[in-house]
């Protein structure tokens, strides 16, 4: 898996922060996130997912994909 | 893609349940969850009850959040232009601007930062109502103080102006007071806190409004910023202490459980968000262009109400929707909206209720209402849903 993410997009809410914080922080600044972790481990992918589908601006994108829209009900 | 031929419905209010949305909204979503709406001034534009529908429209830029676009489902008032600093009724680049200034103060570190602090004000009042002694009013005692306490620590207000505050953020948002006492209030509010960025200006001190006060805002853009900080993160988070205490309580089972079980607070925390969804009538948007939307033709100019009381409830998501399962994941609500404007004050208000709950659970292992619960009175007819008092004993 690799996670890519897009400041601008991004709106700071820490979504992503709160839900997986091995793979995501938030900038002291301005709360934008942080990627840490491009390659997560298996073991994190069904709570990066989760990070996806939470995401309230659509700015985390999974194998160069920006949406799980066909895992989204 | 239809214009449709269904006949425009009025904003359901009528709870059966003090709990639960009215039966008829979750029926409507059920059927039509994009709906015609009926605003009370006269215009018709749309109202949206499902999950998926209401995801789209709050993350769609072309439904602009703009404040003359906020068309009231509920109430009165007519939609204006978003005063200077207030953010929450501005579109991007605009809204960017400020809430760029705000994300940094409230992400999950920074507010993990600020838990003890929180667990001291909540112990105070904890041991405060041990001094009074029950039966009292948790509302009054514990609901409101919190969260001003924290949110006033946070900004920087001073101790002493603090009921001045809990009062006149209730009042603007009272349906069921006059519109002119609203604005009296809301003239009050915006004085005091431009006298306060000024004081801060002079004599900065750690935090947050000597931080806003020293960047490229306008003294007037920040105290409106303030204001919007107080208004949205004081009420809030006292309704759902309030209600939320009243849900537990009625409840016995989930409450036994989340008493035996206390790591199931932080999901509990998202329930209780999920089941309770106090932004009672929803969250308005205008189109700025034609959008379809599920079938439907959505015409530039109208107003989109997202009644997020019903998406929480949508069964597509979550099972048995209206059962209260403090262990279920409802991590998907959207309890504090979504898009760019998603409430930016959400960790800061996840800290507060889990500790509060936490601690009011522990503290008092015999809580119980102190009159019968239909004496309860709720706040019917305001945009945030919650109980005004809730005598208890332990
Ligand atoms: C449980 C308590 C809370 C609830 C239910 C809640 C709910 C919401 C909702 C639904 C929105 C989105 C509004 C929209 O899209 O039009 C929002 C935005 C906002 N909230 Fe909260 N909120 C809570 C606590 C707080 C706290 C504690 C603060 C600040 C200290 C806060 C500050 C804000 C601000 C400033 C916005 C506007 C964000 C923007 O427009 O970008 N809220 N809140
Ligand atoms: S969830 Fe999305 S919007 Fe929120 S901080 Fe993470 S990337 Fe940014």
């Amino acid at each position: 898996m690799r996670v890519d993410v897009d400041r601008t997009k991004c709106c700071g809410s820490g979504m992503c922060a709160l839900t997986e914080p091995q793979v995501f922080d938030q900038s002291e600044q301005d709360g934008t996130v942080v990627l840490l972790c491009p390659h997560p481990l298996e073991e994190l992918w069904d709570s990066v997912e989760e990070c996806v589908r939470l995401c309230p601006s659509q700015a985390i994108s999974l194998d160069g994909s920006a949406l799980l829209t066909d895992r989204m009900p | 893609m239809t214009r449709t031929d269904l006949k425009p419905v009025r904003f359901p209010t009528e709870r059966t349940c003090p709990f639960s949305p009215p039966p008829e909204l979750t029926e409507l979503r059920d059927e039509h969850p994009v709906h015609r709406l009926a605003y009370p001034d006269g215009a018709v534009g749309w109202l949206v009850t499902g999950h998926a529908a209401a995801r789209a429209v709050l993350s769609d830029p072309r439904f602009s959040a703009r404040g003359e676009h906020r068309r009231a489902a509920v109430g009165g008032g007519t939609p204006e232009p978003a005063r200077p600093g207030v953010f929450i009724f501005m579109d991007p680049p605009e809204h960017t601007r400020f809430r760029k200034l705000f994300t940094g103060e409230f992400t999950v570190r920074r507010t993990r930062r600020i838990e003890p602090e929180v667990e001291k004000i909540t112990a105070g009042r904890i041991a405060a109502m041990r001094e009074m002694g029950p039966p009292l009013d948790l509302v009054r005692e514990f609901a409101l103080p919190i969260p001003s306490l924290v949110i006033c620590e946070l900004l920087g207000v001073p101790y002493e102006d603090h009921e001045f505050f809990q009062r006149h953020s209730e009042i603007m948002l009272d349906h069921e007071r006059a519109m002119d006492e609203a604005v009296e209030s809301y003239t009050l509010m915006a004085e005091f806190l431009s006298e306060l960025v000024r004081r801060k200006r002079g004599k900065p001190q750690d935090d947050l409004l000597s931080r806003v006060a020293a960047s490229d805002l306008t003294d007037i853009e920040a105290a409106g910023s303030a204001m919007l900080m107080l208004a949205a993160g004081h009420e809030t988070t006292a309704k759902m202490l309030g209600l939320g205490t009243y849900l537990l309580l009625s409840n016995p089972d989930q409450l036994e459980m989340l008493r035996n079980r206390p790591e199931l607070i932080n999901g509990a925390v998202e329930e209780m968000m999920r089941y309770l969804s106090i932004v009672q009538f929803g969250l308005v948007r205008g189109a700025t262009e034609d959008v379809e939307l599920e079938g439907r033709l959505i015409r530039e100019g109208e107003a989109v109400t997202v009644a997020l009381s019903a998406a929480n409830r949508d069964p597509g998501l979550f099972p048995d929707p209206d059962a209260l399962d403090l262990s279920r994941d409802a991590g998907r609500h959207l309890g504090f909206g979504y898009g760019v404007h998603q409430c930016v004050g959400q960790q800061l208000a996840r800290v507060e209720m889990r500790v509060a709950f936490r601690q009011l659970i522990s503290a008092f292992p015999g809580l119980r209402l102190d009159v019968a619960p239909g004496e309860i009175e709720t706040t019917r007819l305001a945009s945030m849903y919650g109980v005004r008092r809730l005598p208890v004993s332990w």
